[in-house]
C-alpha cells in the first residue's frame, strides 16, 4: 500500500512520477479520516493540501523538485501557520489564526512538501501524555488504551498510524524522544539553534527546540535538512551549516565510543527497557563499536531542577496571553484586572495554571536565589558532567524513558509521577545537546521500546548514522501496529 | 517514584499555604476559585517537594548558566526591519476599534 513506504522513498517515487502527490495526498487524508478516532489531528486542512498536491504535481511534470516536492507531512500545532489555526493544544488559542508562518514551517513549504494538517499535543507542550490537551487526548496506535506519550503525541501517533510519514514536534524536555519511544518511532531533539524557533509558540525559551519525527533514521536525517538552518529571526539561532544526507548518515561506526552512563542502567528502570536497550547495544558492537562505562552522577538533579528553570521561563512567556491582543477574552470583566485574570482562569488548562503559579513562585520576591539561581548552577553542573563523560565517549546511550507507554488516566492525578518521565531526557535539554530516539524492541505487551542516543553539541551526525546503520541491521522501525 | 542510587532524595517536604498559593496567583495574573485553591495548593506543595532536592546537590563555586550557549547573543544593526502590519496583527485580537486594542476603562 501506498502508505507503507517511507518518506525517502516516497519522495523518490514522486519525484520518477510513479505516484502523484493528488493521488498520495488524498489516500493519506483518506487514512486520517478513517482514524479519527485517534484524535492525533486538532486540524486537517484538506483543501489547503489537496492545493498545495496540484501545484507539487504541476511542478514534478515540469521535471523541476525540491528536497521533499508532493510529500505529505503534518506540523505540531504549536508551529505558527498563516491563515489555518494555531491552537497550540489550548483553548486559549481555540480560534487563533496566525498572521505568519513559524520559519520551520516556510522551510516545508519551500521544500515544497504538502501539509495535511495540525496535530494534537499537550496545551503548551507542558505534559509527557497529550492528556492535557484542551481537543483530548490521542491514543497510542500500540494500544489505544495507552497514551501515545507528549508533548508532541498526535505528532507521534500519525506517523506510528501510517498517516503521515513524517511529522514535526518540538522538545523542551522530552517531547520530541518520549513520544517517539512509546510509539515506536525515530525522533530526534536537535541541538539547541540547530532548528529556528521563529513562530514556535514559546514555552521555555532556553530548553525548547523543534525536529523531526519519522519511522527511520534516513526520513528524520531528510526532516532536518529541510528544518535546519541559520535564520536572523532567532536570535539564538547557530550560524552554521547543516551536514548533508551522506554526513548525516554515513559517518563511521565502526570505532564508534558508546558511553553508557550507570546511572541510566539504575534497577528502578524497567527491566524489560533495559534487556532491549542493551540487545540494540550488541547489535551497534557487531557493527564495530565499543561500550565504554561512564557517570553522569548529578542526572538525579535534572528533575527538579528542569522544573525550576522550565515553569520560570514559561510563567514569563505566556504572560503574553492576557486577552487583549490575542487568544481568548473574559466575557466576565468589568475591570482590566478582571480581564486579565479571567482570561487567563478560562482560557489555560489546569497543568498550565500549575507551572505558570510555580514557575511565578520560584521567581517572585524573596526566593529567586533559593530556587532559580540554584535551578541555574545545577544546570552548569549538568552540562558539565555531559562535558566530562563525552571525554570518554563519542555517544551516550541508554533508554528514552523507564518504562514502557503507560496507560491514559495512570498519572494524571499526580504531576510529580508524570514529571518523572523526563528523567532520561530534560537534561539533554538542560544541556542544549542533540538527542534522538529509536524503536529498539518490544515489551512483553507488545510496547515499543526507545533507545535514546545523546550526542555532543551539533554532532547530529552521530546520532543518525549510529541509528540509520543499526536500523540497516534490525526491523523495529518497520513494524506496524496491528489495525493500521 | 524513580531516585537514582547515588543521590538520595530529600526527605523535606514543602507545604505552601493557601495565603502563598493566592499571592502566586495574583502575581501571575490568573484567578483561582475557592473551590480551586485546595487543589493547587496540593499540586504546588507536591512539586516544591521534589524541587526541594535540588539541595542535596553541591553547587559550591559554580557559575549559574542560563543558557546553553555561553556566547554573547548576536547584535544586529540598528534599523527599521519591520513593516506596519498593524492590520495583519489586530485580525487575530479579540477586540479592537479604529486600530486600538479596546480594554475596560481605566480611568475615569
Amino acid at each position: 500500500m501506498l502508505h507503507d513506504h517511507s518518506l525517502t522513498v516516497l519522495r523518490d517515487m514522486l519525484r520518477r512520477r510513479e505516484i502523484s502527490s493528488t493521488e498520495l495526498t488524498r489516500h493519506c487524508l483518506d487514512r486520517v479520516a478513517q482514524y479519527s478516532d485517534l484524535n492525533a489531528f486538532i486540524t486537517v486542512d484538506e483543501s489547503g493540501a489537496m492545493s498545495a498536491a496540484a501545484a507539487a504535481d504541476a511542478q514534478l511534470a515540469r521535471g523541476e523538485s525540491g528536497l521533499l516536492t508532493g510529500v505529505p507531512i503534518a506540523h505540531k500545532d504549536i508551529f505558527c501557520t498563516k491563515g489555518v489555526l494555531t491552537t497550540c493544544g489550548s483553548k486559549m488559542l481555540e480560534n487563533f489564526i496566525s498572521p505568519y508562518d513559524a520559519t520551520v514551517v516556510e522551510c516545508f513549504d519551500q521544500a515544497g512538501s504538502v501539509i495535511i494538517g495540525k496535530t494534537n499535543m499537550d496545551e503548551f507542550a507542558m505534559g509527557s501524555s497529550n492528556e492535557t490537551s484542551f481537543f483530548g487526548s490521542v491514543k497510542n496506535p500500540w494500544d489505544p488504551d495507552r497514551v501515545p506519550g507528549g508533548s508532541s503525541g498526535g505528532s507521534a501517533a500519525a506517523v506510528a498510524a501510517y498517516l503521515v510519514a513524517g511529522a514535526t514536534g518540538t522538545d523542551t524536555g522530552g517531547s520530541i524522544r518520549q513520544p517517539a519511544a512509546f510509539c515506536g518511532l525515530t525522533g530526534l531533539k536537535p541541538s539547541y539553534g540547530r532548528v529556528s524557533r521563529y513562530g514556535m509558540i514559546a514555552f521555555a525559551s532556553s530548553l525548547d527546540q523543534g525536529g523531526p519525527i519519522a519511522r527511520s533514521a534516513e526520513d528524520a536525517a531528510l526532516m532536518l535538512q529541510c528544518m535546519a538552518g541559520f535564520d536572523p529571526l532567532d536570535s539564538t539561532s547557530m550560524n552554521a551549516s547543516t551536514p548533508d544526507l551522506a554526513t548525516l548518515l554515513g559517518t563511521e561506526v565502526r570505532g564508534l565510543k558508546l558511553g553508557l552512563p550507570k546511572e541510566f542502567f539504575d534497577e528502578s528502570v524497567d527491566g524489560q527497557v533495559l534487556e532491549k536497550v542493551r540487545d540494540s547495544l550488541a547489535v551497534f558492537e557487531r557493527l564495530g563499536a565499543t561500550l565504554v562505562d561512564v557517570s553522569l552522577p548529578n542526572s538525579a538533579a535534572g528533575i527538579p531542577c528542569y522544573y525550576v528553570i522550565a515553569p520560570a521561563e514559561a510563567s514569563s512567556n505566556l504572560s503574553r496571553f492576557d486577552g487583549v491582543r490575542f487568544g481568548h477574552r473574559s466575557e466576565n470583566a468589568d475591570e482590566l484586572l478582571d480581564l486579565y485574570e479571567n482570561s487567563r482562569a478560562e482560557g489555560f488548562g489546569e497543568e498550565v495554571k500549575r507551572r505558570i503559579l510555580i514557575g511565578t513562585y520560584a521567581l517572585s520576591a524573596g526566593y529567586y536565589d533559593a530556587y532559580y539561581l540554584k535551578a541555574q548552577k545545577i544546570r552548569r553542573v549538568i552540562a558539565q558532567d555531559f562535558a566530562s563523560a563525552f571525554e570518554q565517549c563519542d555517544v551516550i546511550v541508554g533508554p528514552t524513558s523507564p518504562t514502557t507507554a503507560f496507560p491514559i488516566g495512570a498519572k494524571t492525578q499526580d504531576p510529580v509521577a508524570m514529571y518523572l518521565n523526563d528523567i532520561f531526557t530534560n537534561t539533554v535539554n538542560l544541556a542544549g545537546l542533540p538527542g534522538l530516539s529509536i524503536p529498539c524492541g518490544f515489551d512483553a505487551a507488545g510496547l515499543p521500546v526507545g533507545l535514546q542516543l545523546i550526542g555532543k553539541f551539533m554532532d547530529e551526525a552521530s546520532l543518525l548514522s549510529a541509528a540509520h546503520q543499526l536500523q540497516q541491521e534490525t526491523d523495529w522501525h518497520q513494524r506496524m501496529p496491528a489495525g493500521y | 517514584m524513580l531516585p537514582f542510587l547515588q543521590f538520595p532524595p530529600s526527605r523535606k517536604t514543602v507545604s505552601i499555604s493557601e495565603k502563598d498559593v493566592l499571592r502566586v496567583a495574583h502575581l501571575a495574573r490568573i484567578r483561582v476559585s475557592k473551590d480551586e485553591l485546595g487543589r493547587y495548593q496540593e499540586g504546588l506543595s507536591g512539586i516544591l517537594s521534589l524541587v526541594e532536592q535540588m539541595h542535596d546537590c553541591n553547587t559550591d563555586g559554580v557559575e549559574p548558566m542560563a543558557h546553553p550557549q555561553d556566547i554573547q547573543l548576536r547584535l544586529r544593526e540598528d534599523q527599521v526591519t519591520e513593516s506596519d502590519r498593524r492590520d495583519a496583527m489586530q485580525e487575530s485580537a479579540p477586540k479592537v476599534g479604529e486600530g486600538l486594542y479596546l480594554v475596560p476603562r481605566v480611568i475615569e
